[in-house]
C-alpha cells in the first residue's frame, strides 16, 4: 500500500494516480503497453475516434520545431464501430480507466458517437475534442465559439451519464469563457490545453514544411502558455482542470497541479520515451514522500500569489 | 522493440561528411533484420527534442553500425560522440527486407544514404545469394559504397562512374541481370524510388523498397508518417510499423 494517496476524483471518474496518457499519443493502446504497464497509470485517452473512419491527412504530417513539434494528422481513426469491434478488447484486458476521445463535424456526431460508445462498460469517461486545429470542419470551429461549445456539452451531457471532460482550445483569448460555459451546461472537468495552430516554411522551396500549411505546436516549447491557461481557468472557474502541454518529467506534472490541476496529461513525451508515463508516476510519489504531502489532491490549486 | 542504452565503440569516417558510428549492442545486434530501422535520441535536452530514425547499417557479433551524414542538429550531435557515449536507442522498428525467397541475383539499388541499409544485406547474403550492387548519388561524393559488392556506380554529374541515374545504369544492364531470376531490392530519395518502382513495374521485376517520411515515435503511435496504399486507398499504412520495407507493388510512390 502506498504511504501517499495518489488518488485523483474528477466528477464521477476515479483515477488511481493523476497520470493520464493523452489523445493521440498512445494510439489505442496496444504500442505503448510495450514499454509502460497501463495498470499503473491513471488513465489513457484513445486517439480521436469520429462516426465514421478517417484516412487523415496526407504527408508530411509531423516537423519538429525548436522545443516542440508541428502535428497535422486530420483525426485518422478507426472509427467508433471498429474500435469497439478491435481495440476495446485489448483494453478489457486491462485495469486502466479507459477515456474515448471523440471528434466530429458536428453537434449531431458529437451525440451519435456518444451513445453508441457509452453503453460500453470498458469506457469510463468521454474526452470531448473541441480544439482539433487540422480537419477542415469541426475541430477548431467548435472550439473558438463559446455558444457552440456549450452547445456541443450540452448535447453530450443528455446522452451519457459517464464524466464528459470538453478538451479546450488555447487559440482563444479567455479560456476561462470556455471553461464557464462547460461548467455551466453540466461538464464534469476540462482538459487544457489542445495544441497550438503554428506553421513552419522551406526557405528553399518557399512551400510549407506539412501538407496541411498549420499544424498543432506540441512539446515542451508549449509548456508555460498550459501553464497560464490552466492557471486562468483554475483561478475564475470552480471546475476540474486536467492539465497537459509539453509535460516532460515529475518536475512538470507539479508545476502543472499546483497552478490549479487535479490530473494531468502526458502527450508528446510518449513519442519519445514511452517508457515515462510509468517512470514519472513513482517519482511523483517520491516527491510527495520527501515533502511530506500525504494527498497529491492537496497540491492542486496551492499556489501563492501576491496581490 | 525496447529502450536501451548502448556505449558507442568507435566513429569512422568513411568519406566527406559520411559517418559510420559502431556501437556495442548484443541486444539489439542478435534481433534485428536488415532494413529495420532503430529511433535515437541524440540528447536528452528539448531540442532537438524528437527521436532520429535510423536504419541499421550493419551487424558485426554483437556491434551494430550506424551510417549517417550531419544534416541538422540531430545528425551533427550524433558525428560528435566518442568511445563510450551512451546512445539511447528505441527499436527495433518495422519490418526488414524478404531476403530468403525464391531469386538467384539480389539486385541492390541505392541513392545517397540509401545505401545504409545494404552492407547489412550483403553480409546476410553472401554466401546465399549473388549479389550486383548499383550504388548512385548527385556527384562522387554522394555516392556512397561502403560494405557492398559487385559494384556498379552512377552520379547524376558524371564524377563517379555512369554519367545519369543509378536507374538508368540499371536499365542499361537488366538484359544481361534477367537471364537468371532476380529480385531488386531499393532504397533512397523518394524521386529514386519512383523511378525505381516505375521500371520494375514494366519489366515485371519483384521489388522492395525501404521507404522514409518524417516520423516521431516510430512504433505507430503518432500517426505520423502515412503511405498511400494500392491495396486500399481509405486508409494509409504507416511507413514505421507496415513498413519501412513494402513490396512497390503494394504502395503509391
Amino acid at each position: 500500500m502506498s504511504k501517499v494517496d495518489l488518488s485523483v476524483k474528477i466528477g464521477n471518474l476515479f483515477l488511481r494516480n493523476p497520470i493520464m496518457l493523452a489523445s493521440g499519443t498512445v494510439g489505442y493502446g496496444s504500442e505503448i503497453s510495450e514499454f509502460t504497464d497501463l495498470n499503473s497509470i491513471g488513465g489513457i485517452i484513445t486517439k480521436s475516434l469520429s462516426l465514421k473512419p478517417r484516412k487523415g491527412n496526407p504527408p508530411q504530417r509531423i516537423v519538429e520545431t525548436p522545443a516542440g513539434m508541428l502535428n497535422s494528422i486530420g483525426l485518422a481513426n478507426v472509427g467508433v464501430e471498429e474500435f469497439i469491434k478491435s481495440k476495446i478488447p485489448f483494453l478489457n484486458k486491462f485495469d486502466v480507466p479507459l477515456i474515448c476521445n471523440i471528434a466530429a463535424s458536428s453537434v449531431d456526431e458529437y451525440v451519435e458517437c456518444t451513445k453508441i460508445l457509452t453503453s460500453e462498460e470498458t469506457i469510463k469517461a468521454f474526452e470531448i475534442n473541441v480544439s482539433c486545429p487540422n480537419v477542415k470542419e469541426g475541430g477548431l470551429q467548435f472550439g473558438n465559439d463559446v455558444k457552440a461549445v456549450g452547445k456541443v456539452t450540452e448535447k453530450v451531457r443528455a446522452a451519457t451519464s459517464k464524466p464528459i471532460i470538453i478538451k479546450l482550445s488555447p487559440n482563444v483569448s479567455y479560456i476561462s469563457e470556455f471553461a464557464e460555459v462547460v461548467k455551466k451546461e453540466g461538464g464534469d472537468a476540462v482538459s487544457a490545453i489542445n495544441t497550438l495552430v503554428g506553421t513552419t516554411f522551406d526557405i528553399n522551396t518557399h512551400k510549407p514544411k506539412i501538407f496541411n500549411i498549420n499544424g498543432g505546436l506540441s512539446g515542451p516549447a508549449i509548456k508555460p502558455i498550459a501553464l497560464a491557461k490552466v492557471l486562468e481557468i483554475s483561478r475564475k472557474v470552480d471546475i476540474p482542470v486536467i492539465g497537459t502541454g509539453g509535460i516532460m518529467n515529475w518536475e512538470d506534472v507539479i508545476e502543472f497541479i499546483i497552478v490549479g490541476s487535479s490530473a494531468v496529461q502526458i502527450g508528446t513525451l510518449n513519442f519519445i520515451d514511452p517508457a515515462a508515463p510509468g517512470k514519472i508516476v513513482k517519482e511523483i510519489e517520491d516527491y510527495c514522500l520527501q515533502n511530506g504531502i500525504t494527498k497529491i489532491s492537496d497540491l492542486t490549486a496551492s499556489y501563492l500569489i501576491n496581490e | 522493440m525496447f529502450i536501451i542504452e548502448s556505449p558507442v565503440v568507435e566513429k569512422i569516417l568513411v568519406q566527406d561528411n559520411v559517418f559510420l558510428l559502431k556501437i556495442h549492442s548484443p541486444e539489439i545486434a542478435s534481433v534485428i533484420k536488415p532494413a529495420q530501422f532503430l529511433n535515437i535520441r541524440v540528447s536528452s535536452k528539448s531540442y532537438p527534442l524528437l527521436r532520429r530514425p535510423f536504419s541499421v547499417c550493419d551487424v558485426e557479433g554483437e556491434d551494430i553500425y550506424l551510417l549517417f551524414n550531419i544534416f541538422g542538429e540531430g545528425t551533427r550531435i550524433l558525428a560528435g560522440k566518442s568511445s563510450g557515449d551512451l546512445i539511447d536507442i528505441l527499436g527495433p522498428l518495422g519490418n526488414g527486407f524478404i531476403l530468403n525467397d525464391d531469386y538467384e541475383i539480389a539486385v541492390i539499388v541505392a541513392g545517397g544514404l540509401g545505401s545504409a541499409p545494404f552492407p547489412f544485406v550483403t553480409r546476410e547474403l553472401n554466401d546465399k545469394k549473388e549479389i550486383m550492387s548499383f550504388i548512385g548519388g548527385r556527384t562522387s561524393k554522394d555516392v556512397i559504397t561502403y560494405g557492398m559488392k559487385n559494384v556498379f556506380t552512377a552520379s547524376d554529374d558524371g564524377t563517379a562512374g555512369f554519367k545519369g541515374t543509378v536507374v538508368d545504369l540499371l536499365s542499361s544492364k537488366i538484359d544481361e541481370l534477367k537471364k537468371k531470376s532476380i529480385k531488386v531490392f531499393g532504397c533512397g530519395p523518394t524521386s529514386m524510388l519512383k523511378a525505381l518502382k516505375e521500371f520494375c513495374v514494366k519489366q515485371n521485376i519483384v521489388c522492395e523498397v525501404s521507404a522514409e517520411c518524417a516520423m516521431a515515435c516510430g512504433f505507430g503511435i503518432c500517426q505520423g508518417c502515412p503511405i498511400e496504399s494500392t491495396n486500399n486507398r481509405e486508409k494509409y499504412l504507416l511507413v514505421c510499423k507496415d513498413g519501412p520495407v513494402f513490396n512497390v507493388q503494394d504502395v503509391v510512390i
